[in-house]
Formats: structure tokens, sequence, C-alpha cells
């Protein structure tokens, strides 16, 4: 065991394992292009769905049961039949992985938006806010957290299953993973597996302090008593 | 069917034959037919379910009426878009319904802002109305959540009151805050109006708060029907049926008492002589009953032309002799009035009560 762990750590910092195409910053790359571009097509359909949602209030039950859909739906099974369908193509790596998306972002954007008190928007419309503007001056700012929940959530499940682009062939660190695994190397299964886990945490945190630093004014100004206005008012 | 006319001044708001029915079935106001003069307040009270907030709510469009016709300022509020409507209207509500993510000048700048003022300027008039409804300069930068409930009300009037609506509308606004805060604000509320005249619409479930603040009460009963729409001394003095009465409560005279002044009733000259003497100082101030016997001395507590008649009874009772010293502006006594002249006088206005009253139930 103690062999295993040595083995490994020495796998992850030798210099010859990061260089070249093979290498592991390559492969970084690779499983970043895939997990980050996923994660942004998922956004760019699940943020619209459930703000609609979330805003007119129909639809609730989509919204709510999309999530269990996700986590039942068999992800190898969805690549493997996109793969067949569309043949030899990162296609059905991004379409897997979308799918994969969607469900948290739907749910948590729409959980976020429910959770704003109605007396709120009651306030906001009663001021003379147009639907636009209780959207995105009341109704977004106080679900951010929620939605960037939703986010962090898809974006840590996309790193993880991106390892399944190695399956159909192509890139990222699932190679090390289902290369390990054919040539039984054992050290290599684990090194891709340990740098899917660090890929996902350090994106992970890194979003968890952007949301810190830029949504929440409030509850900045709570712990550290500034004026987030300051910057962009005109005093 | 019950109408309200106050039939003097301006008409600001004019309910004719409304009805509001939703989808659901129920009735929430019933063929409504009430106008609200300008710069009065209107209170609209009764228990709840009985369409008091609806009848608010669609004054700012914030509910359709199913049929009937709704004019603010003499225009159709169908007619006019919603949104734009909501801006030249004041809006208050329970709890304030402030906006969490905003600052508390930014949260009174909203409608400024919506129409367009710019942000400067936007934030200049916010800060002004800090001062108007008695909030220190450094809660602008607050969030509501750091301010007390008492706080985050006068902040739910100065956001309503940013852009200079002519009509407010507001919803239980004191619902939420304890009987102390409640009355700090009513007073507020009574002083801004004196300043502003503005035309309000105030609805409660509170008929002191109703008493205190309205220059007419319509009193709704559940199922949306309006049954009397008068001023409190009318309301008090003649309520239309026991509905009414009983919503008034058991104090109801005393009531009356607390609406009525003092000027009215007649004054004679201090008794001389008698049991008990006021005693005045150089400048003709009353600084205490002296009884004649024992030189013993009680004190007497003055009252103005605008004092209540509940005070005055009051003050009758605990004068050793019945009467009550009467002061000017300047606190110089102007007579003495007698406890049967208060009881004279009281006794009237309730018999008078009865002509003058403003619904008329058909």
């Amino acid at each position: 065991m103690y062999e295993l762990f040595k083995n490994l750590a020495k796998w992850l910092v030798s210099g010859d394992q990061w260089a070249g195409t093979d290498g592991i910053a390559h492969r970084i790359a690779e499983h970043l292009e895939y997990s980050l571009l996923a994660t942004l097509i998922a956004a760019a359909i699940a943020l619209p769905l459930g703000l609609l949602i979330g805003h007119t209030g129909k639809g609730a039950f989509l919204a709510i049961n999309l999530s269990s859909f996700g986590r039942a739906l068999p992800t190898v099974g969805l690549v493997v039949l996109v793969f067949l369908v569309s043949g030899l193509s990162l296609w059905s790596v991004y379409v897997a992985l979308v799918v994969l998306a969607v469900p948290a972002i739907v749910t948590n954007t729409y959980a976020g938006m429910s959770a704003v008190d109605p007396e709120v928007k009651d306030a906001a419309r009663g001021q003379g806010m147009r639907g636009h503007q209780v959207l995105f001056q009341v109704e977004i700012p106080l679900a951010l957290p929620l939605i960037m929940t939703g986010l962090r959530l898809s974006l840590i499940q996309v790193v993880s299953t991106a390892t399944i682009a190695a399956y159909v062939s192509f890139g990222g660190l699932g190679r090390y993973v289902f290369d390990g695994l054919a040539q039984r190397d054992l050290v290599q299964v684990l090194g891709g597996a340990a740098l899917v886990a660090i890929v996902a945490v350090v994106l992970d945190l890194a979003l968890a302090g952007l949301q810190r630093y830029l949504f929440l004014p409030h509850s900045r100004l709570r712990s550290s008593g500034r004026d987030p206005h300051r910057r962009t008012a005109a005093h | 069917m019950t109408i309200c006319r106050p039939g003097k001044g301006h008409l600001m708001i004019q309910f004719d034959t409304v009805h509001k029915r939703f989808p659901n079935g129920t009735t929430a106001v019933h063929d409504l037919s009430l106008e609200m003069p300008e710069g009065g307040v209107t209170v609209l009270v009764g228990s709840s379910g009985c369409g008091k907030t609806t009848t608010l709510r669609m004054i700012n469009r914030m509910v359709d009426p199913t049929s009937g016709t709704i004019r603010v300022g003499g225009k159709d509020v169908l007619e006019q878009d919603a949104a734009e409507l909501r801006r030249s209207i004041g809006y208050v509500i329970q709890q304030a319904g402030l906006f969490p993510h905003r600052t508390v000048l930014d949260n009174i700048a909203t409608v400024p802002l919506l129409l367009g003022w710019g942000r400067k300027k936007a934030r200049a008039r916010a800060a002004e109305l800090l001062e108007t409804v008695g909030l220190a300069a450094d809660a602008g930068k607050r969030y509501p959540h750091q301010l007390s409930g008492g706080q985050q009300q006068r902040v739910g009037v100065a956001r309503a009151l940013a852009a200079d609506p002519p009509v407010l509308l507001m919803d239980e606004p004191f619902g939420a805050v304890d009987p102390v805060v409640r009355t700090q604000l009513q007073d507020e509320l009574l002083r801004l109006q004196k300043e502003l005249s503005k035309t309000i619409v105030f609805v409660t479930h509170d008929i002191d708060e109703a008493v205190r603040l309205g220059d007419q009460i319509a009193i709704f009963r559940t199922g949306g029907h309006l049954v009397q729409c008068a001023t409190p001394a009318d309301l008090l003095a003649r309520p239309a049926d026991d509905f009414v009465a009983d919503f008034l409560g058991a104090e109801r005279g005393l009531k009356l008492l607390s609406l009525q002044h003092l000027a009215d009733v007649p004054q004679g000259p201090a008794p001389e002589g008698g049991a008990w003497t006021l005693v005045l100082d150089e400048a003709r101030k009353p600084r205490h009953w002296r009884a004649t016997a024992d030189d013993a001395e009680l004190p007497v507590r003055p009252l103005k032309d605008t004092d209540s008649l509940l005070a005055a009874l009051n003050e009758s009772i605990a004068s050793p002799n019945g009467l009550v010293a009467r002061v000017d502006a300047e606190g110089v006594l102007t007579g003495v009035t007698s406890r049967d002249d208060i009881h004279e006088h009281a006794s009237k206005t309730h018999g008078h009560g009865t002509h003058g009253t403003a619904s008329v139930a058909i």
C-alpha cells in the first residue's frame, strides 16, 4: 500500500509525465475544454429555462423532477448510444455531458427563484417595475446564490464524468484511467482519478471564491462592513 | 349597495360599481362605489377577507376589476400602462417589502431610477427623504435587514414618496410593528400628511388606527360589501347597523369624545372664594388648586382649545371641584369649564352626529 502511494506520488510529479501531447498538462487542458464547454452549453440551455419557470411559476413540476431524471440517467449508456448514432465524433461526449449538467442547473435556478420572498416581488411590481425589471433587478440577484450552487454542482459532475471521453477514444484525464486499466497499470489509473478529483475541487473553489466576491454584496457587507456600491456609484 | 360621496373638494379616486370576482369563484369586492377626495386620508377597514386590500390594489392595477370603472385623477386606470400607473402612485405594504440586496438609499431611489432620473439625482432625492421620514443619514448605506421593523417601515414610506406622487396607497403598513412604534409611526404620518397633503388610501383592520388617521372611513364586511363610509365622528355617532357598531367596539362613545375639540365648550371666569382657588403666577398661568380651608395644594393640568373632550372629561374628574382650567396657546388662563358643560356638549355632539352622515343605505 505504502509502495503504491509512493509510486503514485512519483508518477504525479515526474517531469516526463507532464510534458508532450500525452502529458498531464495537455490532458488537463483537454479535460477542462470538454468540461467547461459542456457546462457552458448546459448553462445556456438550463439557465433561461430555470429562470422562465421560476419567473412565471409555470412548469414547476418539470423543474422539480428534472433532477431525479438526471440522476437516474446512465451517462455511459448515453455516450455509447449517441456514439453509435453519430459515429466517431466528440458530439457524443458533449451531448452526454450537457444532458448530465442541465437538470441540476434548472432545478437549482428554479429553487432560487421560488425562494424569493413573494412580498418583495409584489413590492417590485407595485413600485412600477416591468416583468423583465423584476427579473433582472430583483429575482436574479436574490436567486444568485442558489443559481451558482447549481452551476458548481453541474461543473463537478461534468468534470468527473468527462473521463468517458477516453472511453470513446478521445482525450482528457480519462485516458490515464482507461489506458491504465487496459495495461493493468494501477498507478496510472489512480493518478488519473486523483487528477480528476483535484481539477474538480480546484474549479469548485474558484467558483465559490468568484461567487463570494461578485454576487453577494449584502452578505459581504455583513462580514467586512464595506460599501459594495462605492465602486460603481457617483458620490 | 352603499354609495359613499364626500361631496366636497376635488375627487382624486373614484370607484364606479366596481366588482371583482377571482377565478376561483370568490367575490372579493361587490359592486363598490366609493369616492376619495384629493388631499384626504381614506381608511378602508374590516376583518380579513373583506376585500379591503383588493380594493386598494385595484387602484394601481395590481389587481384588475372584473367590471366597473376606477378613475385616478379623472383617468380610467385600465386605459393606462400598468407599470407607468404604478410609478405615479406611491405604494407601501406590510413588512415594508424592501429589496434585501439593495441599500436603504437605493431602495428609496427605486421609482426615480425607473423614471430615468439618473443615479445622482435619484440618490440626492433619496437622501432628502431619509430626513423627511425621520431617519439618520447614515442609515442610507445600510441594508434593510440591519434596520428595526419600525425603521424598515419608514424606509417603505420614503420609497413610496420618492417621486412625489399625488396618491399614496398603504396596505396595513404598521401592522407588523409593536404598539408603541405603531403610535409613533401614526404620529409621523399625520405630521407628514400636514406638510404634503397627499391623497392617501390606507388599509387596516385596527379601528383605532382608522379613527386616528382617517378623514373618512369605509367599513367593509366579508364578501366585499361596503357597509358604511363616513367621517370618523359620523361613524362613531351613528353606526349604520349592528355590524358596524360591533366593529367600532364598546368604547365607541369615548372614541367619539377623543375626536371632539374643547374649543366650542363654553367657559366662565374662575370662581373666587369657593372651597378651592386656582392659583396663578405673575403671567396669569395656572399653577395649582389651593384649598381655602387648609391651604392644601392639588396639581392642575390646564387644557387648550385643541385638546379633546376626552382629555377634558378626564381632567374634570381629576380636578377637586370638577372645573377644568382653560388656557390659550401661550398657557395664559382664559377661563374655566365645568364638568356639566363638558357632559352637555358631549351628549349634544352624539345627538347631532345623526345628521350629516355621508352614507346612504339602499
